[in-house]
């Protein structure tokens, strides 16, 4: 029999049905695990004290009227730049450091609509500026796999307080990999969906035009409940798509992926990429073809040109978007920026210099343009791109030191997807020297559904999906 | 040598919409209470977004249809970035190269067009106060006009004369007006002028132009007026003693003194600020369609000049045309009168000047019956004719002389008795009722 951490949301509720357990006992389980594992890894940076009193209300729900919300009673674990009214919101950075927000974000308050709790929240790479959780002001999480490894990031905390299973199921943003990458490295799934299609309102800006917030759980399955709850039109963010929200659930459970049109990109399969990662790969789209899809590999543009872009881009936005913290309010100065986020501000003020903005913003905004119009092409003939998330397995501590394009590195494999703005689903693929590998599944804008169809499928046909045992990793 | 000044004008107006420009906070800002009409949007709390106004973007293009400007199919926002303590964002959303309006322009009295270059929509900031509290001397902040929604008018250099600079404020004051998409009160800061003003100057070999001063944050015509024309005196004093021209580096932001009625210098093209404008990433770009443009303009009521030139049309003084153009109850009255005067006998009808004259002074009640007020204000006296004709039929037995004058021919005399009656009735007579009488008894 499951323990009571390794459920997922379905599990969880059958077993608030079948009275196997409460809410409270499901908290209570968790908020032990935290107490003896968090010190070990460093994934909450704040607890919500209120969540007992909250539980003992969804207890009461569930006796009187049963399951009538998604995703009620369901602990999450959210990464600390989702505003959250009550509970200390810094984004990692010391410049927030007790900030405690006066409103929430719109995915909070949607997911509390949807009946979920907060257990806390997560630790990332500070303001989002990085792939390791190194630059966190507040000390970096470790990988559950093995502490001598990151976890990955932005979303660093979430990644391991899911693989370590601290949580049911967690919240994430990416801007490049900042979902996708973490999870990979942690050996857990993440789902990003399509740039506009979760409401921004109320998370620590990063890369305005690339920001997207999204789950990452133990399944696809879990994925798409949460995205379907998240999902959606948002008064309050200008660029939401107005589009209705499907279902996405209604995607799960294919047992063959016949009349599926994948590709897999050469460029893709770097010729500096490790020959078991690679093969990893290799392996996953041979399993996918076993499922009845058609796998061609197919050329696109070196993804080393999407790292220019990108950078220029986030790096402008982030100068603009992290000006509010001018030390006149919020109670730091700006001294209290830590390295890696003055390099970005001072990188960023550069490409918008009078002079330099042609050069630059201007140059990358076309290059994107053109990214964006190659994956459009992709799309008219295929369902999805495949190919790994990362180049390799999670990176020893201490290897994003000094290295000021150690990000923009390590994702070079998702930063062309999030510059088209696309939906991905990075799932664990395979091991190598006992360290999870992520394979992506890439689809088109608003094709949400593909992507965790063809994910889903791949997930429950296979057995990657592992965690570790704390007590003998940790 | 001739000296020709070049002046251009940044206006700009805060709108009158219910709520902000990218929140639900009321625009409304005078005079309210510090810091109670904000929101994370408006106070750039982290993780805050805007979400654009649409009425305020409309009354945008609302002026700038009423500026004759071109309203653009593709536009967008653009921050725009400095450092300043009442502006919480760190940036201005503004609209750097793809305004919502361009190439407007508005006519002066003597025909001379001045060009528009752009309407565009941007946000107010909030508002330091400088103070003391417990003793110490503190700088406070409140944002209750952080992100009120302010549209930019900016004219082309082509006044020549502080004179037009101030006809021109006048003009797009009245325009905003009459639009009605802001009071534009000037006391309130509603409207503030930002001139630029050079000189150009001519001897007889050569043509130089004197460097460029922007004068910031203007709140009055006058002294609008009074900072230009100190400005062009300065200039050409300053030119004859340095010789030094107009260059792209030597551009000067100066502020105006009301009290000492100079300008003074607040920094210099070196200091400016590089503002790293950027799309705004919050906001996706606009597409206007022509149906909304058609819309906005069927939507516009009559503007000033066109009014003025219908009621010069029905004979009515420029000057009084001028007070009269704003007042639609006013309007309505004369444009019912003139109707009815078409149809009327030519006693019957009402002179509309006289009519003009009496509502600009404020004479006459215009919300009741225009045409009794009309009379009775014009008729100040007894139009009694049994009592008249008794008086006046006195005044003729007594004076023989003066009606065989009249039987000769003489009609002139027939002011005598007029006059004589109207002292018999100690002024009270209605002089068009013994006028009429006095011929009638005569002609017997």
């Amino acid at each position: 029999m499951k323990q009571l951490h390794e459920l997922s949301i379905k599990e969880v509720h059958d077993g608030y049905l079948n009275h196997h357990f409460t809410c409270t006992d499901l908290v209570k389980h968790f908020l032990a695990r935290i107490e003896k594992y968090n010190p070990k890894i460093n994934v909450y940076l704040a607890m919500n004290d209120q969540i007992l009193a909250e539980a003992a209300a969804i207890d009461q729900e569930i006796a009187e009227r049963g399951i009538t919300r998604p995703l009620l009673g369901i602990p999450f674990a959210v990464k600390d730049n989702f505003l959250t009214s009550g509970i200390v919101t810094t984004a990692s950075s010391n410049i927030l450091r007790g900030y405690k927000p006066q409103y929430e974000s719109t995915v909070i308050t949607k997911i509390k609509a949807a009946g979920a709790l907060i257990l806390g929240k997560t630790n990332m790479d500070s303001f989002a500026h990085g792939s390791s959780t190194e630059t966190s002001d507040f000390g970096p999480t470790l990988n559950p796999w093995n502490t001598g490894h990151l976890p990955g990031g932005s979303s660093g905390g979430s990644a391991a307080a899911m693989a370590a299973q601290l949580a049911t199921v967690t919240l994430g943003s990416e801007t490049a990999g900042s979902i996708r990458q973490p999870a990979s490295w942690c050996g857990v799934t993440g789902f990003k969906p399509t740039y506009g299609r979760v409401s921004r309102y109320g998370i620590v800006a990063m890369g305005s035009s690339l920001d997207s917030p999204g789950p990452i759980a133990r399944c696809v399955e879990d994925c798409a409940l949460v995205t379907e709850v998240i999902a959606g039109q948002d008064g309050k963010d200008a660029t939401t798509s107005p589009s209705p929200v499907e279902k996405y659930s209604t995607n799960l459970g294919h047992t063959d992926l016949r009349g599926m049109r994948l590709a897999l990109v050469k460029e893709y399969l770097l010729p500096d990429m490790r020959e078991d990662v690679k093969n990893l790969i290799l392996n996953s789209a041979d399993k996918l073809r076993e499922l009845g899809a058609t796998v061609d590999e197919i050329s696109l543009m070196d993804p080393h040109y999407a790292i220019g872009v990108y950078t220029v881009i986030q790096r402008s936005e982030v100068s603009s978007n992290l000006a509010r913290y001018d030390g006149v309010r919020f109670g730091h100065d700006r001294d209290t920026f830590c390295e890696e986020t003055k390099r970005r501000i001072m990188l960023g003020t550069y490409t918008l210099s009078a002079g330099y903005y042609d050069a630059f913003y201007k140059k990358a905004q076309a290059v994107r343009t053109k990214i964006v119009d190659e994956f459009n092409e992709v799309f008219k003939t295929y369902d999805a791109v495949i190919g790994a998330v990362s180049p390799g397995p999670a990176l020893p501590v201490g290897a994003s030191k000094n290295q000021p394009m150690f990000g923009e590195m390590e994702d070079i494999l998702v930063e062309p997807s999030s510059i088209a703005g696309l939906t991905s689903v990075g799932l664990p693929c395979g091991f190598v020297e006992g360290l999870p590998i992520g394979l992506q599944i890439t689809s088109n804008q608003l094709k949400e559904g593909t992507a965790i169809k063809i994910a889903d499928c791949y997930q429950t046909h296979t057995d990657f999906q592992l965690f570790p045992d704390l007590d003998k990793t940790l | 040598m001739k000296t020709t000044p070049i002046i251009g004008l940044e206006v700009h107006v805060e709108l009158e919409t219910k709520s902000k420009m990218f929140c639900g906070c009321p625009a409304d800002h005078f005079g309210k209470e510090p810091n109670t009409q904000t929101c994370p949007v408006c106070l750039g709390l982290p993780g805050a977004l805007p979400v654009p106004n649409q009425k305020a973007i409309e009354s945008c293009m609302k002026i700038g249809l009423a500026l004759n400007c071109r309203i653009n199919e593709l536009s967008k926002f653009d921050r725009k970035q400095y450092f300043y303590p009442d502006l919480a964002k760190g940036y201005q959303i503004s609209q750097y190269d793809q305004p919502f309006c361009s190439d407007g322009f508005v006519l002066l009295d003597s025909g001379k067009r001045i060009g528009i270059e752009r309407v565009h929509m941007e946000e107010d900031t909030g508002k330091l106060q400088h103070t003391i509290l417990e003793g110490k001397k503190v700088t406070l902040v409140d944002y209750n006009r952080s992100g009120v929604p302010l549209v930019e008018i900016v004219s082309r250099p082509d006044m020549a004369s502080s004179a037009e600079a101030k006809e021109y404020l006048k003009k797009i004051h009245e325009i905003v007006k009459a639009i009605g998409v802001s009071s534009a009160d000037m006391e309130k800061g509603q409207m503030r002028l930002e001139p630029t003003i050079n000189v150009k100057i001519e001897d007889e070999d050569n043509t130089h132009f004197t460097p460029l001063a922007e004068v910031k944050n203007i709140n009055s015509f006058n002294f609008a007026q009074q900072a230009i024309d100190f400005e062009i005196v300065r200039q050409i004093e300053e030119f004859e003693k340095t010789g030094i021209e107009k260059s792209v580096t030597n551009k000067t932001t100066r502020g105006y003194d009301a009290v000492k009625k100079i300008t003074f210098l607040q920094r210099t093209k070196e200091e400016a600020k590089d503002y790293r404008y950027f799309p705004e990433p919050d906001i996706p770009p606009f597409i206007i369609e022509n149906e909304l443009v058609e819309k906005l303009r069927g939507e516009l009521p009559e503007l000033p000049e066109r009014v003025i030139a219908n009621l010069v049309d029905l004979d009515i003084e420029v000057k009084y045309a001028k007070i009269i153009y704003g007042n639609q109850e006013a309007l309505n009255a004369i444009f019912v009168i003139a109707r009815s005067n078409s149809d009327a006998a030519i006693s019957d009808k009402i002179d509309l000047n006289k009519l003009a004259s009496l509502i600009a002074n404020k004479k006459i009640d215009i919300t009741g019956d225009i045409k009794g007020e009309y009379l009775k204000a014009t008729q100040v006296g007894n139009t009694n004719t049994d009592e008249l004709k008794t008086v006046i039929e006195k005044i003729i037995a007594a004076n023989p002389d003066v009606v065989a004058e009249y039987k000769k021919g003489k009609t002139g005399v027939a002011g005598f008795f007029v006059g004589q009656a109207m002292k018999e009735t100690h002024g009270q007579a209605d002089p068009r009722t013994l006028n009429q009488i006095v011929t009638d008894l005569l002609n017997r």
